[in-house]
C-alpha cells in the first residue's frame, strides 16, 4: 500500500470480460447498481428538462416533459447585465485552470525534493505537512479573509487564486508518485553529467511523474472549481465571482423574482457540462489510492 | 527547491492560522464616547473570546446539528459506497462500466449546484416527485421544513459524496490479486462470504481513510445549507458552526469571536482526525507493521 495506482497502458479488463462469459449474470447486483446509477443521473436529467421550459412553463408543465426555450433560456443567460454569466465562467476557468497548474508543479517539486533529498528538518517539513493534510482548505477560508483583508487585498483575482495554490495534499501524493517513479541513479546520471537540480527536475523528473500529475491537476481542479466559501467571502464584487458564487447570488434573486429561477436552472446546467465532460474524458485517470499513505 | 512551497505554505496557511490566533485573543474597546478615529481600539482580551463561543447557545447548537448530520450521512454514504464497489468487483455484474461512470458522475457537479438542483428537486411547484404525490393524492409535507432539512442536505451531500467513495474503495479492491479469490472459492466460499471475510478486512485502509475525510468534510459543512437558504425559512444563519463564523465575522462585524470561533473549529476537527486516525490504524494497518 506504499504506492497509488497509476492509469494503465492497458487497462485489466481482461479479468472481469474474459471470466464474465462463463459466469451467470446476477440480477440483484445489476440492478442495485442501476438503481444507484438513476439516482445519481435523475437530477441531472432533471436540469435538463428544466433548462428547456420558459418560467411560466415552469411552474406550470409536468417537469419532466422537455419543451423548446432551451436556446431562448441561453439568450436570456447571455444577455443578463451585459453577459455577466459568461464572465463567471471565464473567471472560474481561470481559477480552476491557472490555480490547478500552478499547483500541480508548485506539489510536483516539494513531493520530488521531500522523496529524493536529505536536508535537516525533513523530518519537520514532513510532519507539517501531514499535519496541512488535516486541516481542510475550508477552516482556513476565514483566517485567509482576515489575513487579506489586513493587507488590503480582499476582493481581488488574487485572493481567490494565491491561497489555493498550495496543496499539502498534492504535495504528498506527489512525493510518492516521485518516490515511485523517479529511479535516484537517473538522477545522479544528470549530476555527473553537470546538470543544474532545477533543470533535472523540469526535464527528466516532471515527465516521469506525468501520469500522477495528472491525477493530482484533477483534484485541484475540481476542488477549486468546487470551492463556494474562499470565493463567496474574499469578493464583493460580482464581475470576479466564479459561477458558483454568481448562480448563488442569482438563487437569492430569486427568492423575490421566480422568474430567474429559469436562469438559475439554465446556468446550472451550462456550468456542469465542461466539468462532465472532462470528467468523461479523464475518467482513467480517477484512480487514487487513498490509503496509499496512511502507513507512512 | 522546497522554498516556492514552503512559502506559500508560510503565507497562506501558517500566517492566517497566526494572524487568526492573534485576533481571538482580542477585542474591541470603545474609549470616551468612540467617536473619531481614535476612539475605537482594540484591547488584549485573553480567553474570553473563546469563553463566549464555548458557552454560546448558538454555537452548541450548531454543533449538535452537525454531528446529527454526520451520523446519517457518514455510515449511509460509505455503506452505500462500499455496497457499490464490492458490486462493480462482482463478476456477476452485468453494466458495471455504465452504472460507475453514472454514479462517478456527480462528484463532476459543485456542491452550490448539486444543492441548487435538488433544492429544485423539492421545491413542490417544480419537483416531479411532488406531482407524483399529487396524483396519487398523498398529502406530504415539505422537504425543507425544519423537521426534516437535515436529511434533505444529507441527501445532497450522499448524492455528491457517494461515487467518490466508491471509486477509491474499487480503486484498491482492483488492486487485490485475484488468485486469493480463487482459492476462497475452492475451499467453497460464496461470493457473499469472500466480500465479508477476505474484500472488506483487505481493503479497511481506504475505508477507515473515506471515513476520516468524510469527516472532516461534515464539521465544516456550509455550501450546501448557504444554497439552500434562500428556498426556505427552516435555515438559520447559524445551521453550521461554519456559518456562524460567517455570521459573527460579517453580518456582526465581530471579527475577534469568529476568529476564536474558527480556532476552535479548526482544532476539534484537527483533534478528531487524528484521534480517529490513531484509534484505527491500529486495526487497520496492524497486519501491515
Amino acid at each position: 500500500m506504499t504506492t497509488f495506482s497509476i492509469p494503465r497502458t492497458r487497462p485489466r479488463r481482461t479479468r472481469g470480460s474474459v471470466d464474465s462469459i462463463r459466469v451467470k449474470p446476477s440480477f440483484v447486483s445489476t440492478g442495485i447498481l442501476l438503481i444507484g446509477a438513476i439516482y445519481c443521473l435523475f437530477p441531472v436529467f432533471w436540469v435538463v428538462m428544466a433548462a428547456s421550459k420558459n418560467s411560466s412553463e415552469l411552474f406550470s408543465t409536468f417537469t419532466l416533459m422537455p419543451s423548446t426555450h432551451l436556446w431562448d433560456n441561453i439568450v436570456e443567460l447571455t444577455q443578463y447585465r451585459g453577459g455577466l454569466y459568461w464572465r463567471w465562467v471565464l473567471n472560474t476557468a481561470l481559477y480552476a485552470g491557472i490555480g490547478a497548474l500552478a499547483s500541480t508543479w508548485i506539489s510536483a517539486i516539494s513531493g520530488y525534493v521531500l522523496a529524493k533529498f536529505e536536508f535537516p528538518g525533513k523530518k519537520a517539513v514532513f510532519s507539517v505537512l501531514l499535519m496541512g493534510v488535516l486541516v481542510p482548505g475550508v477552516i482556513l477560508a476565514i483566517p485567509q479573509y482576515f489575513l487579506f483583508a489586513s493587507v488590503g487585498m480582499t476582493n481581488t483575482f488574487w485572493s481567490v487564486l494565491l491561497p489555493q495554490i498550495i496543496s499539502p495534499y498534492g504535495i504528498y501524493l506527489a512525493r510518492i508518485y516521485a518516490a515511485a517513479s523517479v529511479p535516484t541513479d537517473v538522477i545522479e546520471a544528470a549530476r555527473t553529467e553537470g546538470a543544474g537540480e532545477l533543470r533535472i527536475f523540469n526535464r527528466i523528473a516532471l515527465p516521469m511523474m506525468a501520469p500522477g500529475l495528472v491525477t493530482i491537476f484533477l483534484f485541484q481542479f475540481v476542488a477549486v472549481w468546487n470551492n463556494f466559501m474562499l470565493p463567496y467571502i474574499m469578493l464583493g464584487n460580482d464581475a470576479l465571482y466564479p459561477v458558483t458564487v454568481g448562480l448563488s447570488g442569482l438563487l437569492n434573486q430569486g427568492a423575490t423574482a421566480p422568474a430567474m429561477y429559469t436562469l438559475v436552472i439554465t446556468g446550472a446546467l451550462l456550468s456542469i457540462i465542461p466539468l462532465v465532460i472532462l470528467f468523461l474524458v479523464l475518467q482513467r485517470y480517477w484512480k487514487v489510492d487513498l490509503a496509499a499513505g496512511a502507513v507512512k | 527547491m522546497l522554498a516556492p512551497g514552503i512559502v506559500l505554505f508560510l503565507a497562506f496557511m501558517a500566517a492566517p492560522i497566526v494572524y487568526t490566533l492573534f485576533l481571538s485573543l482580542q477585542k474591541k474597546q470603545v474609549k470616551g464616547l468612540g467617536l473619531g478615529s481614535g476612539g475605537r481600539t482594540t484591547a488584549f482580551a485573553g480567553l474570553e473570546n473563546y469563553i463566549g463561543s464555548l458557552t454560546n447557545a448558538d454555537f452548541g447548537a450548531s454543533v449538535g446539528r452537525v454531528l446529527l448530520y454526520g451520523l446519517v450521512l457518514i455510515p449511509l454514504m460509505l455503506g452505500l459506497a462500499l455496497l457499490f464497489a464490492l458490486l462493480l468487483d462482482s463478476r456477476r455484474t452485468r453494466a458495471a462500466g455504465f452504472s460507475r461512470t453514472a454514479i462517478f458522475l456527480p462528484f463532476a457537479v459543485p456542491a452550490v449546484i448539486s444543492s441548487l438542483l435538488w433544492g429544485f428537486l423539492y421545491l413542490p411547484a417544480v419537483s416531479p416527485f411532488y406531482w407524483v404525490f399529487d396524483r396519487l393524492g398523498w398529502d406530504v409535507a415539505g422537504v425543507l421544513d425544519s423537521s426534516t432539512v437535515l436529511f434533505a442536505i444529507a441527501n445532497i451531500a450522499l448524492w455528491g459524496g457517494v461515487g467518490f467513495n466508491m471509486i477509491v474503495m474499487y480503486t484498491s479492491l482492483k488492486a487485490v490479486p485475484t488468485d486469493i479469490y480463487e482459492a476462497a472459492k475452492l475451499d467453497g466460499c460464496t461470493e457473499v462470504q469472500v466480500a465479508w471475510r477476505i474484500k472488506i478486512p483487505i481493503i479497511a485502509p481506504s475505508i477507515v481513510m473515506t471515513a476520516l475525510f468524510s469527516m472532516v468534510a461534515t464539521l465544516q459543512v456550509f455550501a450546501e445549507p448557504t444554497t439552500l437558504r434562500p428556498l426556505t425559512n427552516s435555515l438559520s444563519t447559524s445551521w453550521s458552526p461554519l456559518m456562524l463564523v460567517y455570521r459573527d465575522a460579517f453580518t456582526r462585524d465581530d471579527i475577534y469571536s469568529a476568529a476564536a470561533t474558527s480556532i476552535i473549529i479548526a482544532v476539534v476537527t484537527f483533534a478528531f482526525s487524528f484521534l480517529f486516525l490513531r484509534v484505527v490504524q491500529k486495526r487497520a494497518f496492524g497486519q501491515e507493521d
